[in-house]
């Protein structure tokens, strides 16, 4: 095949493309050629040589002892009840392998630069197409292997390959069916029920509307989300709330959800309408509730309605009212689903 | 090269013909040991992304070992005094317990962590180095792709590997795709169900991203890096532009012994100074975060630094602009940042075949361009890092905005002004000063280069000293690629089709301010004006004293020499 090669190489006529818009002047400046070698101290006097070869050999022997260091530090620094030795024994063993490491790194370097041949060198470059004899025959082969096959002239053959070919991967994305149920339904709902009281997160105590002062922020998940042994995560993913009185004068309500707080506390979803972080960041004397992750800011004085920032829709409100003990309860659950818009909202 | 009767010739030259009796390596040896790569600080960049990601493979595969990624709930028991009791999931324990209990644990996590951020960012240098210098053009164009590829590779690796410890900020990074993944139109919210195996955050998403990022994505990486190799050595490296450097060969020193040395040895230098940076600097300190709960607020953090700009993108998609048509919710501040970023990363990808179309160059290029030479690109490649630079800046508006005590609507409002207002200024302040460089080479090659000795002339007159240059100099200024627009030509068939006046329009754009190469006629006259002139004199009286009649000799010497 090589042979072949060469010798095609040495018959095929040296192929030569366009340059397009390029512009060839007729009377462009010469190449001059390599410039001459300069020669290194290494090379022109033996001091410098030996020199540059103990320096060689010295960095070569400091990566040892690095190495070795290295061994005595991961016994001599052990990780105790103590946390500060979790760092001595991160620094020294690492201080080690870096001398281990650097100091074959920079003696091989050391080593090419200063004794290995400096004078560079020329090598001579082929066009990535293969020549003319190559190209003629592989196109043979082509051709031939068509011709045998029958691949170009038996459509039915191909024709019903090329609809297998097409259809065998569709299982492949069918098996990905059962990675997970689809919970689109899920993401209407949430834990608040009717009567669920709102307790603080995360100690779990109950809140006593008399407790919540004018100003004040309570970080709220829905009574007994703590004790859950299973979905706790999924389930405060979408009920966390955050809790806020206002001096009513500030609220600006529409009247149709004006039931939904009560004297002033308003309670709103703390899942970002855009790609569900948790909002609660609250302003106090702006009455707005900013998300940390991607700054959309939210007026709790309006419903929660978007001021700035990425956000679309208002954070939902969570109805609530008291119950007969005095206790902040869930009216019902939230009336429009929590968290990132998706399609069939 | 006779390598079957060579006994005792030397220590490598008998390991070598004890292998070569086995496997037949001379053959690859003699195809490959002299192989000449060019020199540059510059072509270091792809190293040390490569030689980054041999150092994930190996601090990884340590890491494995210990990390069990499962979202079982657990009470934490380890050494970690402030998290003693608390809840959290097995993968957020084992994190800790390597950090806390296994000797030279954090040291891996920290030489992972950095060395992930490293590759990233050294593919990312290198990819522009390569867009600067022209290095995509042919035969390169595909190498190209692949690199982009393995940028984006890079890009899933880092995502994947950081959502894996379950800590507070990963999981609210993960959060954030969910939110992402259910914006999409039609199939969001199955999608997300799927990816979660259920409702976020379920049980199921690290073990699935451990497979990705343990297994598949590495696979692909090794897989493309090595065809992006592959294609190295059958192009052989491009150089930059110099005397004795051209599009038919290749100057520089040889793989064997040089560049065994000096690569291997950089291979090291690289490793060292990772485990230095790991053993020196925490990063991710994970147990100050706490395992991952959906509603604790962690302001002002920050993802991996490459991930930042579709963050950035995120944050800068204005209010309000979610439609709600035909009874389904169009996530548009969703859709439309996903898009840019699409965009953007197809663009990239698909540039060297756009700049080809344009100047219809079919030739093999293997002289690097110095970015001057090149203003369009050069200006085009700033408008882009410009652009990129901008969404990665929007992911810290928060920081910036507290840290320089502005408002944080008008950091964000300046940032959404910015991507549109900065890439243009960088595209013309890029071009100009491209051109500008280019100006100031011509010059420096017909009149040789300011020595800043002024010297008086008999009649009185003041004049500066110009040196000219050697031949070498010089070639390095004029060695580059001319091209010039095109009209709109009509084909065979007589017709003027859209894609030609396009075509036309695009070669204004990139060729229509344009500095040849200074010819030698033009050098010439240039030498024949100054012997016209009293500022020759000048020159004269110096030159004889360090190259004796220098100018003249260097106009003959370079057509002899060729």
């Amino acid at each position: 095949m090589s042979n072949q090669g060469k010798s095609a190489a040495k018959g095929g006529a040296e192929h030569t493309y366009e340059g397009g818009l390029a512009v060839i002047p007729a009377d462009a400046i010469k190449d001059p050629g390599l410039e001459p070698h300069r020669v290194r101290m290494t090379d022109k006097s033996p001091k410098h040589e030996r020199a540059a070869v103990r320096q060689v050999a010295s960095l070569f022997v400091l990566s040892f002892l690095g190495s070795a260091f290295s061994i005595y530090a991961y016994f001599a620094f052990p990780i105790t009840d103590d946390l500060g030795s979790v760092r001595s024994n991160t620094l020294f063993l690492g201080l080690g392998i870096t001398l281990g490491l650097m100091g074959i790194g920079i003696g091989a370097v050391h080593w090419a630069k200063t004794l290995m041949p400096d004078a560079e060198v020329s090598e001579e470059r082929h066009q990535a197409r293969s020549s003319e004899a190559d190209r003629a025959r592989a196109l043979e082969i082509i051709k031939l292997a068509d011709e045998e096959s029958g691949f170009s002239r038996r459509k039915l053959i191909r024709r019903s390959l090329y609809t297998a070919l097409a259809a065998f991967p569709i299982p492949a994305i069918f098996f990905f069916a059962d990675l997970g149920k689809d919970q689109t339904n899920n993401l209407r709902h949430t834990m608040w029920k009717a009567g669920t009281r709102l307790v603080k997160d995360p100690t779990g105590t109950p809140i006593k509307a008399s407790d919540v002062t004018v100003g004040s922020v309570f970080h709220v998940v829905p009574d007994g989300l703590v004790e859950l042994e299973e979905h706790m995560l999924e389930e405060k993913a979408k009920a966390a709330v955050l809790l806020v009185r206002l001096d009513p004068a500030d609220l600006k309500e529409d009247p149709a959800k004006a039931s939904w707080s009560y004297d002033g506390i308003v309670a709103y979803s703390k899942i970002c309408t855009h790609v569900g972080c948790p909002v609660a960041l609250y302003e106090q004397h702006t009455h707005h509730l900013l998300c940390p992750c991607h700054q959309s800011t939210f007026d709790v004085t309006e419903h929660c309605k978007v001021v700035f920032g990425p956000a679309s829709r208002p954070l939902p409100q969570l109805p609530i009212a008291v119950d007969s003990e005095g206790y902040l309860v869930a009216q019902s659950d939230f009336n429009e689903p929590v968290g990132p818009s998706f399609w069939e909202r | 090269m006779s390598t079957t009767t060579a006994k005792k010739q030397g220590f490598l030259a008998d390991r070598a013909n004890f292998l070569d009796e086995r496997v037949g390596v001379a053959g690859i040896l003699k195809e490959f040991g002299r192989k000449v790569f060019p020199d540059h600080w510059s072509f270091m960049l792809g190293e040390v992304a490569l030689y980054s990601f041999l150092v994930l493979l190996l601090s990884g595969t340590f890491l494995t070992f210990f990390f069990q990624p499962a979202q079982t709930d657990v009470i934490y028991n380890g050494v970690f005094g402030p998290l003693k009791g608390a809840h959290m999931s097995v993968a957020y324990e084992s994190t800790l317990n390597i950090s806390f209990e296994v000797r030279g644990g954090l040291l891996m996590r920290q030489v992972h962590h950095w060395a992930a951020l490293l590759f990233v960012a050294a593919a990312g240098l290198h990819l522009l180095r390569v867009f600067f210098t022209g290095a995509f053009r042919k035969p390169r164009e595909i190498n190209w792709v692949v690199g982009v590829v393995l940028f984006v590779l890079g890009m899933g690796g880092g995502f994947t590997g950081y959502s894996l410890p379950d800590d507070l900020l990963s999981g609210n990074g993960l959060r954030i795709i969910d939110g992402m993944i259910k914006g999409v139109p039609v199939i969001g919210a199955y999608i997300s169900s799927l990816l979660f195996g259920g409702e976020f955050p379920g049980e199921a998403i690290v073990a699935r991203l451990y497979g990705l990022h343990i297994l598949l994505i590495p696979a692909m990486i090794l897989v493309f890096i090595v065809v992006h190799l592959f294609m190295v050595v059958i192009h052989k490296h491009t150089h930059y532009s110099g005397p004795g450097r051209k599009d038919t060969n290749v100057v520089g020193y040889p793989l064997m012994p040089v560049y065994v040395a000096k690569a291997g040895g950089f291979f090291f230098i690289v490793f060292g100074v990772l485990m230095l940076i790991a053993a020196t600097i925490t990063i991710n300190p994970v147990w100050n975060y706490g395992s991952y709960d959906p509603s604790p607020v962690s302001a002002g953090t920050q993802p991996d630094w490459y991930i930042g700009w579709a963050d950035g993108a995120l944050r800068l998609a204005p209010s309000h602009i979610e439609t709600y048509w035909f009874g389904y919710t169009w996530s548009w501040n969703i859709l439309l940042p996903i898009l840019v970023l699409l965009v953007f990363l197809v663009l990239v990808a698909v540039y060297p075949f756009i700049e080809q179309w344009v100047t219809g160059d079919e030739r093999e290029h293997h002289v690097l361009d110095r970015p001057r030479n090149a203003p369009v690109r050069t200006a085009i490649g700033a408008a882009g890092v410009v652009f990129y630079a901008v969404l990665w800046a929007g992911a810290g508006t928060d920081l910036i905005a507290t840290n320089f005590k502005l408002s944080l609507n008008q950091v964000l409002t300046s940032m959404q002004i910015l991507l549109f207002v900065g890439p243009v200024v960088a595209f013309i302040v890029t071009k100009r000063v491209c051109l500008s460089l280019q100006r100031k080479d011509q010059a420096i090659v017909l009149h040789g280069r300011e020595t800043g000795r002024i010297i008086r002339l008999p009649h009185g007159e003041y004049v500066e000293v110009h040196e000219p240059l050697n031949e070498f100099e010089m070639w390095k200024l004029v060695d580059f690629k001319d091209y010039k627009p095109t009209l709109a030509r009509p084909n065979a068939e007589g017709k003027i089709t859209v894609g030609a006046r396009v075509r036309a329009a695009f070669s204004r754009f990139y060729f229509e301010d344009r500095i040849a190469p200074v010819t030698a006629g033009e050098l010439e006259a240039a030498h024949e004006h100054h012997g016209g002139h009293d500022d020759h004199a000048i020159e004269a009286p110096k030159a004889e004293k360090k190259a004796p009649a220098k100018k003249p000799a260097a106009k003959k010497a370079a057509p002899k020499k060729k």
